[in-house]
């Protein structure tokens, strides 16, 4: 790798269109793909302050996601972004405690099948 | 037989399996869309109908139902599963001498290729593009050492190879490994080594040598296939089939041919065979029944939207329950960082 510089990588850029308000924003999520991407998408989707959200992938040899917002009577577009982080964060949570407590359930029974 | 579902109920929680095409593929549970449905997200009502059962576990495989997610959501388990979760892999491969008939490249490929069994999560990465050597925190060091010979115990008119020749088959459990700094005692117990001693790595002939030493790093499946941890991690939509109207006789024999083994039983009810759906979950979704003219408008074929049947297979380097529990920890992690990054560019301002 031609790797020298010292900078940075960043890891999300905002970028808004000339006259338009704070609530129309492009995200530019570096080093992400339809993994984040799709899910998160899910998440901010469910929000009614949300008008659109929608996400490309700019070239396959780019490894970065265009993550658009655009919300409702002006709310800016970061506060969607961050509660789908939020919510998203507490989904993987319950499903990480579900699947322990059920994993452990199964432990158990399999433990007393075997006695 | 099963109360039908209203319409727009059905668009919600099923896919279609239609005579030329799939139906309804796409979730549409977003705010607005439906008039007396609120779909807005919800916590507690997401508690409240997610379902997890672990179906089936042994050494290295893993089923599971996750019922009450998004597509969005179990697919990024599972992209994270295949790509995103570390192991630790055959890196550099550093060959001084080889007499054999492979190629040092193809040899080198073949021994990436290799699962190591070493945990993930006690190692760093190895920082890229710095030319530094590797150290005890981010590097496991393998040996391959290895002479043919002739087996001068070999009776005089033997023709098999395995009779003439000593070490003329190179296995995986020949690289050893070669402790760094204070590995030898932190890993003292961890037995670091291939995870199956018998993958056949080369063959030689008396007089061929092999001598390699290997750096193995942790990496990520999407820098390279040698680092997924699974042999496979997909999932599919539980299968749903309704009978709308009672089948008996001759139909319902031919009904539980169209469809795989279990799923259709033939139940008697005063002297006749009436077709039952017993265990839809085995079916393969052939859409067989389809082909039958007078059987095609008796069943509805669907998938459940929100049921996802998940099996991991490991490659034997972490338990699949440990594979599951780490992904949805990346997840974690990548909502994480750009909410402390979102943080950072609020206090600029």
């Amino acid at each position: 790798m031609a790797g020298t510089d010292t900078e940075k990588k960043p890891v999300l850029e905002m970028v808004q269109a000339d006259g338009s308000d704070e609530g129309s924003v492009t995200f530019v999520l570096h080093e992400e793909d339809h993994t984040l991407g799709n899910s998160l998408r899910y998440m901010i989707m469910k929000n009614p302050d949300v008008e659109f959200c929608g996400y490309s992938i700019t070239h396959p040899s780019e490894s970065k996601i265009n993550f658009r917002i655009q919300t409702r009577g002006g709310l800016p577009a970061t506060e969607p972004l961050r509660k789908g982080l939020n919510d998203l964060t507490d989904v993987c949570k319950h499903v990480l405690h579900t699947f322990e407590t059920q994993l452990k359930d199964f432990r158990e029974k399999q433990g007393e099948a075997m006695e | 037989m099963a109360v039908p579902m209203s319409n727009v109920d059905e668009i919600r929680d099923r896919v279609i399996l239609g005579e030329f095409g799939v139906k309804n593929v796409h979730s549409t549970d977003f705010p607005g869309n439906y008039p007396g449905y609120d779909d807005t997200w919800d916590l507690k009502k997401f508690k409240k109908n997610f379902r997890l059962d672990v179906v089936h576990m042994d050494e290295n495989t893993l089923e599971f139902d996750m019922v009450g997610i998004d597509a969005a959501i179990a697919n990024a388990f599972r992209r994270i599963l295949l790509a995103e979760v570390p192991t630790i892999a055959v890196e550099k491969v550093f060959i001084y001498n080889n007499t054999s008939i492979i190629q040092d490249e193809i040899l080198a490929h073949r021994l990436g290729l290799v699962p190591i069994k070493a945990d993930p999560r006690l190692f760093e990465y190895r920082n890229t593009g710095g030319e530094e050597e590797g150290t005890e925190i981010d590097t496991v060091q393998l040996q391959l050492k290895i002479k043919c010979t002739r087996n001068p115990r070999a009776s005089k008119d033997a023709s098999d190879p395995k009779e003439l020749y000593l070490n003329h088959m190179v296995y995986s459990r020949d690289m050893k490994w070669v402790p760094i700094g204070n590995q030898a005692d932190v890993f003292a117990d961890a037995n670091i080594g291939p995870v199956h001693g018998d993958i056949l790595l080369a063959q030689l002939r008396p007089g061929q040598e092999l001598d390699i030493v290997m750096h193995c790093v942790k990496g990520l499946g999407k820098d390279h296939a040698k680092f997924s941890p699974v042999a496979t991690a997909s999932y599919r939509l539980l299968p749903d089939i309704t009978l709308l109207q009672t089948i008996e006789g001759e139909k319902a024999e031919r009904l539980k041919r169209c469809f795989s083994p279990g799923v259709i039983e033939l139940e008697d009810v005063d002297g006749k065979k009436v077709a039952k759906v017993v265990n839809s979950r085995l079916d393969t979704c052939s859409r067989e029944v389809l082909r039958h003219d007078d059987l095609k408008s008796l069943v509805k074929l669907g998938r459940v939207r929100d049921h996802f049947i998940f099996s991991v297979e490991s490659t034997g380097i972490l338990p699949p329950d440990v594979l599951v529990s780490e992904a949805v920890n990346v997840l974690i992690a990548k909502c994480q960082k750009f909410l402390s990054e979102l943080d950072s560019v609020a206090e600029m301002e």
